[in-house]
């Protein structure tokens, strides 16, 4: 079975400004993807070049095996733009209708319902867009890319405007598609969001690919961290082999061990080094 | 914006129904030229300025319901999650096109039968041709409405729409150019007019409807009436017709191509 998005040597050039280098990358059936980035790297390049929004310049680009932007590969996949508006004067039900019909599901009600659950927005069904909040509004459009069972979900920063009880919606929503089986590629800025939810995180810098792995592949050990009656204390560069070897020096000095953990970088530390402090 | 269309299109209509009764009631006192059918040339000179009238509302209603439908729509963020679906692009942009088609085709159409009927019933006079005319009109209304479409897909909405009245405009100056023309006996300025009215025909269409309300008047009164507000009457006929068809064909195929190849 194809994967579920194949990128290989996508470049993208706007005029004098290229966007994408070259960039490889994968995302597997079922699998939870994060692309991070400054703003200027080329996540929503790339996102828009997968569903057909912009073509490559040269490269490919597959979705579950179909050339990016045919109809059978916008067929398998949901969408949610980083700026998105929906008609205001539509209701949630309304809206998802329409998108029914667009992508020719036969879901109906039930598919309607089920999806407004998943997103909390029960209650908003037959809520005018004009009169949902931005967060409602972006949960909506969530609701909206998972119309017709997409088997890639492509979303380009689904959590911008979500206060903490709507990213953790959405983490939750992640983490059911992922048992359901749909590939995620999620472009966001969160990463301690991505770091919770994703199997594997791309960092992109300069339209190219800086970084890639798990994030427990990509965190890095920088020490370990002992707990004892004098408090806590940060041993910088010790590895975890040398741990043991540290507590029985510690116990020899006559000082109580209260506990101790070996320390690893977390994803930000690691996007920092690999983007080099960039930002724009 | 519906409301305020048809609150301003009743308004149209009503102003024309008043002029209508003032210009009857004083035609019965009027000793025109001789050769001049008095009744004739007020009711087919009025008649002229409502099909204007329709003809410039029609546009209006157009080009404010299609001037943003690519580039517009995309910096809105409206276009994305609809392009993305299976339906595809071309697909979007026939629909939308048939969905302005739908709002203008019948408001012309009604203006047009409202504005018919006032001049009937307060003057006794009807047009020579009943429904061509209205279709022309509407044909042309669907010419700007394409010609609207082709150009969202190259321009924000603004440049659009401010593109779309100077072409409307570029034509009546045609039809006006073509008027001149007739009354100085200039047949380079008629030919020159001829061709800037077929190179955007929902001129030619008008002028063709212009024509057809007044086509069995002859004389004096035929003369001077086909000279006619904003644009005189031409004949263009069934090649009229067939070039305005192929020429919304030819902006559409445009439109979808232009369309296929943008990032959004």
């Amino acid at each position: 079975m194809p994967a579920a998005l194949a990128v290989s040597g996508l470049v993208k050039r706007y005029g004098n400004v290229q966007a994408l280098g070259g960039v490889d990358l994968g995302v597997e059936r079922g699998e939870l993807v994060g692309l991070l980035g400054p703003n200027g790297a080329g996540k929503s390049t790339l996102v828009k070049i997968a569903c057909g929004l912009v073509r490559p310049s040269s490269g490919q680009a597959e979705v579950c095996g179909a050339r990016a932007g045919t109809r059978e590969a916008r067929s398998a996949l949901g969408y949610l733009a980083e700026f998105f508006r929906f008609p205001g004067w539509t209701s949630a039900d309304e809206l998802l209708k329409l998108h029914q019909r667009l992508a020719a599901s036969e879901g109906g009600d039930a598919e309607r319902g089920e999806l407004l659950d998943l997103v909390g927005l029960s209650e908003a069904r037959t809520r005018r867009v004009e009169e949902m909040s931005k967060g409602m509004q972006q949960r909506l459009g969530i609701a909206q890319a998972l119309v017709g069972k997409p088997q890639l979900l492509l979303l380009d920063e689904p959590t911008s405007a979500l206060d903490p009880v709507g990213r953790r919606t959405v983490r939750t929503l992640l983490e059911e598609l992922r048992r359901r089986g749909v590939s995620v590629l999620l472009n966001s800025h969160l990463l301690s969001e991505v770091e919770l939810v994703c199997d594997r995180v791309f960092i992109l810098l300069a339209g190219r690919v800086v970084a890639a792995g798990a994030p427990t592949e990509l965190a890095k050990p920088r020490g370990v961290e002992i707990e004892t009656e004098r408090g806590v204390q940060v041993y910088d560069g010790v590895s975890r082999d040398e741990l043991p070897r540290l507590v029985e020096q510690l116990v020899r000095e006559g000082q109580k061990v209260y506990g101790a953990r070996v320390l690893t970088s977390t994803l930000e530390e690691v996007y920092v080094e690999a983007v080099g402090g960039e930002t724009d | 914006m519906f409301v305020v269309v048809c609150v301003l299109s009743i308004g149209f209509v009503a102003l024309y129904w008043l002029g209508n009764r003032y210009t009857f009631r004083h035609v019965a006192d009027v000793v025109p030229p001789a050769g001049i059918d008095a009744r004739s040339f007020a009711g087919s000179f009025l008649f002229g300025l409502a099909m204007f009238g329709t003809l410039f509302l029609g546009v209006v209603l157009a080009v404010f319901l299609t001037l943003g439908v690519v580039r517009g729509d995309a910096e809105r963020g409206l276009l994305q999650p609809l392009v993305v679906r299976p339906v595809g692009r071309a697909t979007v942009l026939v629909a939308r096109f048939l969905g302005a088609g739908a709002v203008c085709v019948p408001y012309v159409l009604g203006l047009y039968f409202a504005t018919m009927a006032i001049t009937g019933a307060e003057g006794s006079w009807w047009p020579d041709r009943i429904v061509t005319p209205g279709l022309e009109l509407a044909g042309g209304v669907l010419i700007v409405t394409a010609l609207s479409l082709l150009g969202s897909v190259f321009l924000s909405s603004i440049a659009n729409g401010i593109a779309i009245f100077m072409v409307f405009g570029a034509g009546l100056v045609a039809g006006l150019l073509g008027n001149i023309g007739h009354a100085l006996n200039s047949h380079g300025l008629v030919h020159a007019a001829k061709i800037a009215a077929w190179a955007v025909p929902f001129e030619a269409l008008y002028q063709d409807a212009l024509r057809a309300v007044t086509e069995n008047t002859s004389g004096l009164t035929g003369f001077l009436i086909r000279l006619g507000p904003f644009g005189g009457a031409e004949q263009g006929g069934v090649t009229l017709r067939l070039w305005a068809l192929a020429y919304l064909l030819l902006v559409g195929v445009l439109a979808i191509a232009g369309f296929a190849r943008r990032d959004l």
